[in-house]
């Protein structure tokens, strides 16, 4: 019954009496026994407290109560993303034992609407990753085909929705990090605006960057989500204080004729030729539902990268220095002429992977005395002219259209060069950098080696404009049924070659 | 090929992050941060003439909450994920008395 449902769908089969909130959750759960264990999506799962708020909303039904907009609903949460229940390890073995004291606020207004945190997703270690292999507690499986990574580093996230492990899941974006693999596994995936949802309770990786964001299995859902994450909270200063529009009543709403700009930087001749043809199709959809396509140059973009993995590493040694083996979280053994300084270099040494560890010394390299200027000080500076060009990109058109990733899913290990990885974050970074928002959706497929492999395209528009990027997606979605495929997970042709 | 980095500046680098790496580690990471560090010259080929650095994207400045009075977390449950205590105290190594100053 469940196998492709959505929110308004599980939601509306719990009102009807079809099923009960614990035997839903209950599905849920047997599925992910079924299934993690060749996946990998989940670190952690919550049956007895699941099903304990299931329970309560069966009670809520059943006296008349009113329910909220995501009673019921399992959603699964990236581990970056603090609970306080079960553990927050971030996919490092230095948070390893960690039990945050404290809830994010993103969690807290998940359950205040009623949704059932199902468990914790694995995810590239403190973000810092594009296919989640960088976990310390093992790599995310790609549904559609299980040698291939999932993306990063929200891959738990994305996997667990695409198998419908959970109904939606949260996941954290820095430079690509939910849209990416939103890509790569053929669901919906959003990085809102900075400042759209608060950072509290986000492991911080990059704090000018950072946005938690929904995966979900349709547009709708992802709105949804978002206009419950969505709003001030004082606990978060970079938090906007901006009243949160009504993104799904509006989401079918027809507007003035749209214009979508594409930018000729964005269908390179160094995309997947698959790639390049799901997003000249899709510009024929939007022409064939009276979108006018503007052709936009955007030459800072190229820059993008360059820019990203200076102020990314350079914000995250900074917010990683708060792991010294002191507070929380690992600490080495140390002999007896160890001190402080050596409790702080072998704690972190074991403590953090080399993905990390790279990233924390490209950061301080670029802050050091003598490099500041050179590097960070001017990729703030590009940063800046960034952001202007896609303002005036934004005078001329009301979305901005291309592919998610220059690739599809690659083959586990495949990107072992890092900086071969770096560049997969292509089409994704500029968002962050100009703290735009982005949505990525199912546009196609590719097939090789007998697999299909999904498409993703994203639409970014300008800050704080979330309901034109959705209804923009919408009509993409209502016209297509991309977003309906689902991996066939019991095929023995898909689950063949796990090596475990 | 890109120009490697050198070799005491990546082991300073090492130190300023508090990592405690082994030769062989240092010598990956000079390899590939090299690499990196190539690709971000790439920031040299555009004119920045003149141009603020913005560290965040909405340009904000200090939002100021209300000095409201609020009951702080339980020191227990602060010290719940310490590795080392000593009753209200983190225990750590010796911070003072060594002889070289680091």
């Amino acid at each position: 019954m469940d196998e492709d449902a959505t929110i308004p769908g599980l939601i509306g089969a719990l009102r009807r009496r079809e099923s009960s909130a614990v035997e839903l959750v209950d599905r849920y759960l047997q599925r992910i026994d079924r299934l993690n264990s060749s996946l990998n999506c989940f670190c952690e799962t919550y049956p007895e407290r699941a099903r304990a708020k299931a329970h309560q909303i069966d009670q809520q039904l059943a006296a008349g109560d009113s329910i909220g907009p995501l009673a019921g609903v399992p959603i699964a949460v990236k581990d970056n993303i603090i609970t306080d229940f079960g553990h927050t390890r971030c996919g490092s073995r230095f948070l390893e034992n960690f039990q945050s004291p404290y809830a994010s606020t993103a969690v807290k207004r998940l359950e205040q609407a009623g949704a059932i945190i199902i468990g914790k997703t694995n995810c590239d270690e403190f973000g810092m990753g594009s296919s989640t292999e960088h976990c310390a507690f093992g790599a995310a499986r790609n549904p559609w085909d299980f040698m291939r990574v999932p993306g990063g580093s929200s891959g738990g996230s994305a996997a667990a929705v695409t198998a419908n492990l959970c109904c939606a899941a949260l996941g954290s974006d820095t430079g690509g990090s939910i849209r990416q693999p939103a890509a790569f596994c053929g669901i919906v995936g959003v990085k809102p605006s900075y400042g759209r949802v608060s950072r509290y309770g986000l492991v911080a990786f990059g704090s000018s960057l950072d946005q938690i964001g929904p995966l979900a299995r349709t547009v709708q859902d992802a709105a949804l989500l978002l206009g419950v994450l969505a709003g001030v909270d004082r606990h978060d200063s970079t938090c906007a204080d901006r009243p949160v529009p009504e993104y799904v009543t509006e989401i079918d709403t027809p507007t003035k004729p749209i214009r979508i700009g594409v930018p000729r930087q964005f269908l390179s001749d160094d995309n997947d030729p698959g790639v390049n043809a799901a997003v000249r199709d899709s510009i024929a959809v939007y022409r064939s539902q009276g979108a006018e396509i503007i052709e936009i140059d955007l030459p800072l973009s190229e820059y993008g990268i360059a820019t990203y993995y200076v102020i990314a590493p350079a914000e995250a040694s900074s917010n990683l220095a708060r792991y010294d083996g002191v507070r929380y979280g690992r600490r080495a053994e140390l002999g007896a002429a160890d001190d402080l300084l050596d409790l702080y270099t072998k704690s972190r040494a074991e403590g953090f992977g080399p993905e990390v560890q790279r990233r924390i010394m490209l950061g301080t390299y670029v802050l050091s005395a003598g490099y500041y200027d050179a590097y960070y000080k001017r990729a703030l500076q590009v940063r800046r002219l960034i952001k202007q060009e896609l303002d005036s990109a934004f005078a001329q058109c009301d979305a901005l259209l291309g592919p998610t990733a220059p690739t599809v899913a690659f083959g586990l290990g495949e990107k072992a060069d890092p900086l071969s990885m770096y560049l997969c974050d292509v089409y994704t970074t500029i968002a962050n950098i100009a703290g735009i928002c982005a949505i990525s959706i199912p546009a196609g497929f590719v097939s090789i080696d007998g697999k299909r492999l999904p498409v993703g395209i994203q639409i970014q528009c300008k800050a704080f404009d979330e309901a034109t990027m959705f209804r923009i997606a919408r009509m993409f979605e209502a016209a297509t049924d991309h977003h309906t495929h689902r991996p066939d997970i019991n095929d023995p042709a898909t689950s063949a070659h796990v090596a475990r | 090929m890109a120009e490697l980095l050198n070799l005491d500046e990546v082991r300073h680098v090492a130190k300023l992050a508090r990592l405690n790496l082994s030769r062989e580690q240092l010598q990956q990471y000079r390899r590939e941060l090299s690499s990196v560090v190539a690709h971000i010259a790439k920031l040299n080929e555009v004119d920045v003439q003149g141009v603020e650095p913005m560290a965040q994207p909405h340009d904000l400045t200090n939002r100021l909450d209300e000095d409201e009075v609020v009951p702080p977390m339980p020191v227990e449950q602060v010290l719940g994920a310490a590795p080392a205590v000593k009753g209200q105290f983190l225990a750590v190594p010796k911070v003072f008395g060594g002889e070289d100053n680091r």
